[in-house]
């Protein structure tokens, strides 16, 4: 350990640490201000007197967004497709990273798949044709047209599969000789030595699905499917309420500056619960994948 | 060893990969066959497959739009700031993090700023919705120094400046990880040894940190290429509105208007196929170059 002893050092010492806290103060500002104006009363919040601390203290605001059905209606939508998109997210990532894993000598045709998945993810068909598709398979308007066009996220198999390979050898060719198949090895072997890769991937699949909303958007043509965030952006983002045609009345009380901060932070509240083990977790993720050489 | 015996080993690893093989073929072969509409004047009614085809009149029609060079302006113009702003402010912020010794210091400001990164476009949208606004807390706030009001999200003069801070603003955090796994890397001997020798803060920093840094900095550089016409799709459609079309309207917002909202689906695609192929040929040359001068491969 170094210590510093030239006053220019103790000098940048004391700058690095005053610009890093007002750096992070900075980045943290505008949430913290949406929070006071969410917990405000309505008269303050519209005015525009609160800043960084609630005026006329109410939760009522909270209330509000909380007995409205049509919000609840699209945050029940939203937990269904992060229960089950992250699952199926993550049975596709195991049962495909899982073969791809193999060398081309144990698993025969490997390289070839390999390049079929790895074309997949650098070329796009695009925006219209993926939405073509999408409805003409009948898919509009169901839970299914959120979660089956990225039920492999193709990334987040190459990281698993970089980390299976990373699991010893020896391990799997005793147990084969025993008499055990590949699914056995799968399943008592590398599951649960990969559990660490496995937690980090299922965070990041299910704040994906939390968080997206364009599918929705174009996919739910009944305002009524929304997810929560596709749903937050009529109200919150567009303000148009016009072309929403779910109970008007509903969407007027939503659209309050205050209770468009308590909807902005109800939406962010999960994020904030699953954070501390996401970021546990997601600098070995990262590791684990795009820095391996 | 007979194919019979191979199977018998083998048959549960092509039994694993045939759902995740559907899926891709449904969901992203089939689109990529699909762009064939850029050719078409196609009708849905028709589909892919039925709908007469017209050959590059799509693309000479776009290419002949004013709209053609202003949406790939404006992309490649707010995707390469935002890479060199991300990029260049991710670089300061670990180093400046780096140098601080106190650990929960630092982990405390880490804990901060990446957290934007994992808020979704429609929130940390609705949020700067507000505080832009002209009546919000920014303009208050500039007003107490006798600053007009700005639009920053409806004049022309400000929208790609509010895009590319607030892009950095939810970016410039996480991409300080890979930089940070880097600094560690450093061994902490050649900093004692310049310490001794006489090296000050600064000349340690320029002659050991940095360029203990330089093959990651080489190879984000490389990687960035692939981005070049991402100037960011949900940031834009959140936050653009009309007035700002001029500065702000990119290739994927415009896809988004001319094939979704008024349904021309063959121009739309036209544009759509354009931006894919630049695309593809960006990230095989950006890879390319990751390898051959950072020894980066995904897999």
């Amino acid at each position: 350990m170094i210590r510093e002893q030239k006053l220019s050092s103790r000098l940048f010492d004391g700058f690095n640490y005053i610009f890093l806290t007002a750096f992070a103060i900075l980045c943290l500002a505008p949430m913290v201000h949406i929070f006071a104006v969410s917990l405000s009363g309505r008269a303050p919040a519209t005015a525009g007197f609160v800043s960084f601390f609630p005026l006329d203290f109410t939760i009522e605001n909270y209330q509000e967004v909380m007995g409205s059905r049509t919000f609840l209606r699209s945050f029940m939508i939203s937990v269904a497709r992060v229960l089950t998109g992250t699952s199926l997210n993550m049975a596709l990532v195991i049962l495909t990273a899982y073969p791809l894993s193999k060398t081309p000598r144990v698993f025969k045709g490997r390289n070839l798949f390999m390049w079929f998945f790895v074309f997949a993810m650098l070329f796009d068909g695009g925006l219209i044709p993926s939405f073509l598709v999408v409805r003409s398979l009948g898919l509009l308007n169901t839970l299914g047209s959120l979660i089956l066009p990225n039920a492999v996220p193709i990334f987040s198999v190459i990281l698993m599969m970089n980390f299976f390979r990373d699991v010893p050898k020896e391990l799997e060719e005793s147990a084969l000789i025993d008499g055990a198949s590949h699914w056995k090895v799968l399943w008592f072997i590398y599951i649960p030595l990969s559990l660490p890769a496995i937690a980090t991937l299922t965070l990041f699949a299910a704040v994906n699905h939390w968080n997206a909303w364009f599918d929705g958007l174009i996919f739910m043509t009944d305002n009524a499917n929304y997810p929560m965030q596709t749903f937050l952006r009529t109200v919150v983002v567009e303000l148009d309420l016009t072309n929403v045609g779910i109970d008007p009345r509903d969407l007027q009380r939503l659209s309050d500056r205050a209770i468009r901060g308590a909807q902005i932070i109800v939406a962010t509240v999960p994020i904030l619960v699953v954070y501390p083990f996401l970021q546990r977790y997601f600098i070995s993720g990262i590791k684990l994948g795009a820095i391996k050489e | 060893m007979t194919l019979n015996q191979y199977l018998r080993r083998a048959w549960p690893l092509y039994v694993m990969i045939v759902p995740g093989i559907i899926f891709v073929l449904l969901f992203r072969y089939y689109p990529m066959y699909g762009v064939v509409i850029a050719f078409q004047d196609f009708s849905p009614a028709k589909g892919f497959a039925n709908s007469p085809w017209i050959g590059w009149e799509n693309f000479e029609f776009l290419f002949s739009l004013p709209e053609f060079s202003r949406i790939l302006t404006n992309t490649v113009l707010i995707a390469v700031a935002k890479i060199v702003a991300d990029q260049i402010g991710a670089i300061i912020l670990a180093l400046l993090l780096n140098e601080a010794r106190k650990l929960l210091f630092r982990r405390t400001i880490q804990t901060l700023v990446y957290l934007p990164h994992f808020l979704s476009w429609i929130v940390l949208g609705g949020i700067l919705l507000d505080i832009l606004a002209p009546h919000g807390i920014l303009n208050q706030a500039i007003g107490n120094f006798g600053i007009d009001k700005q639009l920053f999200l409806g004049s022309n003069s400000w929208f790609r400046g509010t895009v590319i801070i607030s892009g950095f603003w939810k970016n410039v955090g996480f991409s300080t990880i890979v930089y940070l796994a880097a600094l560690t890397a450093i061994n902490p001997v050649l900093h004692e040894a310049a310490a001794i020798d006489g090296a000050g803060r600064f000349r340690r920093i320029w002659h050991i940190t940095l360029p203990g840094i330089r093959p990651t900095i080489v190879l984000l550089a490389a990687l960035s290429l692939g981005d070049v016409l991402q100037a960011g799709f949900e940031q834009i459609l959140t936050l653009y509105s009309p007035a700002v079309y001029r500065t702000g309207d990119i290739i994927d917002t415009y896809v988004y208007r001319v094939g979704l909202v008024s349904a021309q689906y063959s121009l739309a695609g036209a544009v759509g196929l354009f931006k894919s192929f630049i695309g593809f040929f960006l990230i095989v040359l950006s890879y390319w170059l990751a390898d051959r001068y950072a020894g980066y491969r995904i897999f």
